[in-house]
Formats: structure tokens, C-alpha cells, sequence
């Protein structure tokens, strides 16, 4: 098995840290993992992107041209990437920013998660990356939430780590909207 | 097994150096590399070891040339300009048969160029770089746990040929993070280095190190001398990876983040029924060339993938049988121009027989 997520977004919305956070989750759960961060002369605001494969055996290529899913936190990233999803492979879209009414995907699965609404309802609107990175986990069963929760204690310093609680409770409001979506 | 950790392929050549017990860090900061001198500024400095931001390049690698002058492990990094720079001063270093490592996180060029992932500083790394005719072992790893391990090998090697060593990675290997398990400096029976300079004291013998023979027919002589090191070199220390060449009908070759990526299209390729084998040197400098040779007796079709416009494909194609053909596809460096794995899939299919 070889899964392959691709998470864009702009500077600040925590992409990278999400794209570490699934891969500590993987660690977690003896996977292999590699980390692929967009590498440029980025800055706040700018676009952010990073490729995320997890894999029981070899991890094979960095580089991903067809992503089985592909998590996209804005409207940019949208337009840019939302296309290349691999046909039967998903999209998971943060709502709140994105306005999906005229896009074409066919063959690929596409869910509207509300991250922006969802984090700044728990009270904080830097927590979009965790919404969606408990989203990707429920929508793909690719790693356990717990994982993901026991991956927070690595992939947050530990000057953070009070803040453990109110990530976990975004991870898990994530899936549960994710999942709801997509009986929906 | 050890903790798996999750770290930069920067900091994992970084972390082995420290493991192979390097003693002197001497460099200059340069995307996409910087995490090398951050790490160690940190760390080095904690064990006993001497890290200093020297104010250029070429000060950085004559300061590598000194340390390992007087016997102790030294190394120094850089991207593409600044290589460039330090091309006088491993001339020198090879020119007094003295060790030291280099670790290249090739960026794009020529000049200043970009920060993006390059392949094209292949001729300078295996032919030398600096004026003289001399060559150093190069090493090409291909994951975050080989840059860890490469870096060790590279201080032993170099330790044990008295050639300069260099790793050369670029920045998708240099920035992508994966698990490493941090293994222990590896037992090498290494001969003491009883040409160091150390000073005068307790009945020490007088050391001379350098490059200059003036002498009627001394540098001849140790042009000859290192051909024949070279040549030994090339016997003794070829490292080379292949996957599924035995009933390979085609080869692809590639190597560092290439040939990772080529792998992905391997498998891709495995998956449709074709018969597709990978060959990864992982030494540059000596070439496997015995590899080839071996494999093309039974394969007469390879494909070269490089992210330059063809420079390892000279010693691929001078390497493999004569009735061998060799196919190549590069995509030159710069911004945009990573090829994936789909892409060298549609390159195998065309040119598979």
C-alpha cells in the first residue's frame, strides 16, 4: 500500500505543519513516510504546497504529478491544482474559502469541509490545518486518529504543547464534518 | 532497531558528521543547503568540535585544507556558486593527497541561477572541477537515511584514499523529510594518518604537506601514482543499486532524486507488464561501470534520466556493451521543471522495445 496526499494552501495556513503532522501519524503506525515540502522563495500570504506519501514499503518518488488526494485550502490552489487529482481519487476542499459552483472534476471525488468556520468556531482560526488533516484521516482511513493526536506531542514544539487539547478537538470536529459531508 | 527519527535531508548529513566524528566545520550560508552550517553552529560546538562562518567560500574549503593538514576530520558544504568557488582549494587539498569532505546541494546554474533542484553539476563533481587533472570520490545518495550514511562513508573513504570526498545531493533531497535511524559511526580499520602536520615536539618526525613539484620528474611521478590510486579506487569501491534488472528488458538509469522519482515510474511500468529494471550508481566517482557492462550483456536497451541536458549519460553509454543503446530524457533545472513520475512513465512507453 502507497498513499499519496497532496496539501496546498498559502503561507500560514499551516500547510507544512499539517504535511509533518500526517507523517509523524505515519511514523506512529511503523509506516514510512516522505515529506516533500514546495521549496521557494516563499512568504506569507504566498502559496505553500507540500506532497505527503505514506507507504508500508518503499516510498518511491518525492514528486507526485497525479495525487490520489489532494487537500486545498484556497481558492488558488484550487483552481491550480484541484484537476490534477488522479480519476476515482479525491478533493478535499476548505469551503469556507472556496467557491467550487463552476468547477469541473469529473472522476474525482470532491468534499467540502467548512475548515476556516470550523476552527474559528473552537476558537481559533489557526487551526484550519488540523481540521483538515483529521479530515484526510477519517475520508481515507489512512491513519487512526489516534495517531494523529500522538503525532501532535512530535510535531509541535514543546513551548505548544498546552495547546494539544484544542488541536485534538479540531482534528476530530474535522472528521466528523468530513464524514458527514460525504453522506451528504 | 534504533528510534526512527523524521528529520531534513540537510540535517541528517549534518547529524552524520558529527557521528563520523568531524572536528571542524568551516563554511558560508546558501539556499538550499543552510540547514547543514545551522545544524551544526548548534550541535558541533557540544561535542568538542569547532564550527566557524568563515567570511567566503574560498577561505572556508583553504580552512578545511589546514584542519586536515594537521590530521583531524573536516568538512565543509555548499550549493553550485559556492562549489564553484571552492574548486581552487580541492585542487589543492587533492593535489596534497589530503581527505576532507564537501557536501554539494546542487541548485540551479550556470551563475547565481535559481534554488531549485539541478543534476547539471555532474561533470564538475566526477571530472575534477579545479585545474590539474585530479578526481574525488563522489557520492550520490538517494534517501535521507543514505545522506546519513553516505557522509559517513564518505569521511572513512576519503580518510582511507586520501582523496577529497563529496556528497552530492540536491535541494529535494536536502529539504524532504523522512525516517532515519541514526545508526553508529560503522568500524573501518583506517591507517593512521602519520603524514599529519603536528608540530616539532617529543622527537616527531618534520611532515611536509603540499602541492608544489619542482623537481625533475616529481610531478609526473605523482600523476602516475594517483592514476594508479584512481584506478585501485575504481576497483575496490563502486557502489551501485539495482531493482528488478534480471528479466529486465529496459533499463533506466538515473541517479539521486531521479532516480527516485524513476522508481515511481518502475513500478508504474512493472504494473503494466513491461518489463523495466532501475540501476542507480551511487558512487559517481568511480562510476560502476562494471554494472553496465554486465547488465547490457543481456539488455540492449537503456534510459538515461537526468535534471540536466545529459552529462551522466556520457559515462553510461562509454560503460555499457557496444550493441547497447542508450535513450536519454533530462529536464534542465529551474523553477517548474521536476519531472514526475507519470511523465517518465510516458518516457519509458516510447522507448521501450
Amino acid at each position: 500500500m502507497r498513499h499519496d496526499v497532496f496539501i496546498a494552501g498559502y503561507g500560514g495556513q499551516g500547510v507544512l505543519l499539517a504535511g509533518n503532522l500526517l507523517s509523524y501519524a505515519a511514523l506512529h503506525e511503523n509506516l514510512n513516510v516522505s515529506f516533500f515540502p514546495a521549496y521557494g522563495v516563499e512568504k506569507r500570504g504566498g502559496a505553500a504546497m507540500c506532497t505527503v506519501i505514506i507507504s508500508a514499503g518503499d516510498t518511491g518518488s518525492p514528486v507526485v504529478g497525479n495525487p490520489s488526494v489532494s487537500v486545498l485550502l484556497n481558492q488558488l490552489s484550487f483552481d491550480k491544482y484541484a484537476a490534477r487529482v488522479k480519476r476515482g481519487g479525491m478533493c478535499v476542499v476548505n469551503s469556507t474559502l472556496v467557491n467550487t459552483d463552476h468547477a469541473e472534476l469529473p472522476g474525482i471525488e470532491l468534499i467540502r469541509v467548512p475548515m476556516n468556520q470550523i476552527a474559528i468556531d473552537l476558537g481559533d482560526v489557526r487551526m484550519v490545518n488540523m481540521v483538515a488533516c483529521g479530515a484526510y484521516a477519517a475520508l481515507t482511513g489512512v491513519l487512526p486518529s489516534l495517531a494523529l493526536h500522538e503525532a501532535l506531542k512530535k510535531a509541535l514544539p514543546e513551548r505548544n504543547h498546552a495547546l494539544i487539547p484544542a488541536n485534538i478537538r479540531a482534528i476530530n470536529t474535522g472528521a466528523a464534518v468530513a464524514l458527514e459531508q460525504r453522506k451528504s | 532497531m534504533s528510534e526512527r527519527l523524521f528529520i531534513k535531508g540537510n540535517e541528517a548529513v549534518a547529524m552524520a558528521a558529527i557521528e563520523a566524528g568531524v572536528r571542524c566545520y568551516f563554511g558560508y550560508p546558501i539556499t538550499p543547503q543552510s540547514d547543514i552550517p545551522e545544524y551544526l553552529s548548534r550541535e558541533l560546538p557540544k561535542t568538542g568540535g569547532t564550527f566557524i562562518q568563515v567570511e567566503s567560500e574560498i577561505g572556508a574549503i583553504n580552512m578545511v585544507l589546514g584542519a586536515s593538514a594537521a590530521g583531524v576530520r573536516a568538512m565543509t558544504s555548499s550549493s553550485g556558486p559556492g562549489i564553484s568557488l571552492k574548486q581552487e582549494g580541492i585542487s589543492y587539498m587533492a593535489g596534497s593527497e589530503l581527505p576532507g569532505v564537501i557536501v554539494d546541494i546542487m541548485r540551479a546554474g550556470p551563475g547565481l541561477g535559481g534554488i531549485d533542484a539541478s543534476q547539471a553539476d555532474y561533470f564538475q563533481a566526477t571530472r575534477g572541477g579545479g585545474h590539474g587533472g585530479y578526481r574525488i570520490i563522489v557520492l550520490a545518495p538517494g534517501s535521507v537515511q543514505e545522506m546519513y550514511d553516505l557522509t559517513m562513508l564518505a569521511f572513512d573513504l576519503s580518510d582511507q584514499w586520501r582523496i577529497p570526498a563529496l556528497v552530492l545531493a540536491d535541494s529535494v533531497l536536502g529539504q524532504m523529510k523522512e525516517s532515519l535511524v541514526a545508526n553508529p559511526r560503522p568500524k573501518a580499520d583506517l591507517p593512521p594518518k602519520e603524514w599529519a602536520v603536528r608540530g616539532r615536539g617529543e622527537g616527531m618526525q618534520q611532515n611536509i604537506v603540499k602541492s608544489l613539484y619542482l623537481g625533475d620528474g616529481e610531478m609526473e611521478k605523482f600523476h602516475w601514482k594517483m592514476h594508479a590510486r584512481y584506478q585501485e579506487l575504481a576497483e575496490k569501491e563502486c557502489r551501485w543499486e539495482e531493482v528488478q534488472t534480471a528479466d529486465a528488458e529496459l533499463i533506466v538509469t538515473a541517479f539521486g532524486s531521479t532516480a527516485r522519482i524513476a522508481s515511481t515510474a518502475v513500478a508504474m511500468a512493472r504494473e503494466a507488464g513491461m518489463k523495466v529494471g532501475l540501476l542507480r550508481p551511487i558512487t559517481l566517482f568511480p562510476f560502476p561501470k562494471q554494472a553496465y557492462a554486465a547488465l547490457s550483456e543481456h539488455c540492449k536497451h537503456f534510459l538515461d534520466i537526468e535534471l540536466s541536458t545529459g552529462q551522466m549519460v556520457d559515462d553510461v553509454r562509454l560503460s555499457v556493451a557496444r550493441d547497447a543503446d542508450v535513450a536519454f530524457y533530462g529536464r534542465p533545472p529551474g523553477a517548474g521543471s521536476l519531472p514526475t513520475p507519470e511523465e517518465l512513465f510516458e518516457q519509458i512507453r516510447k522507448v521501450y522495445p
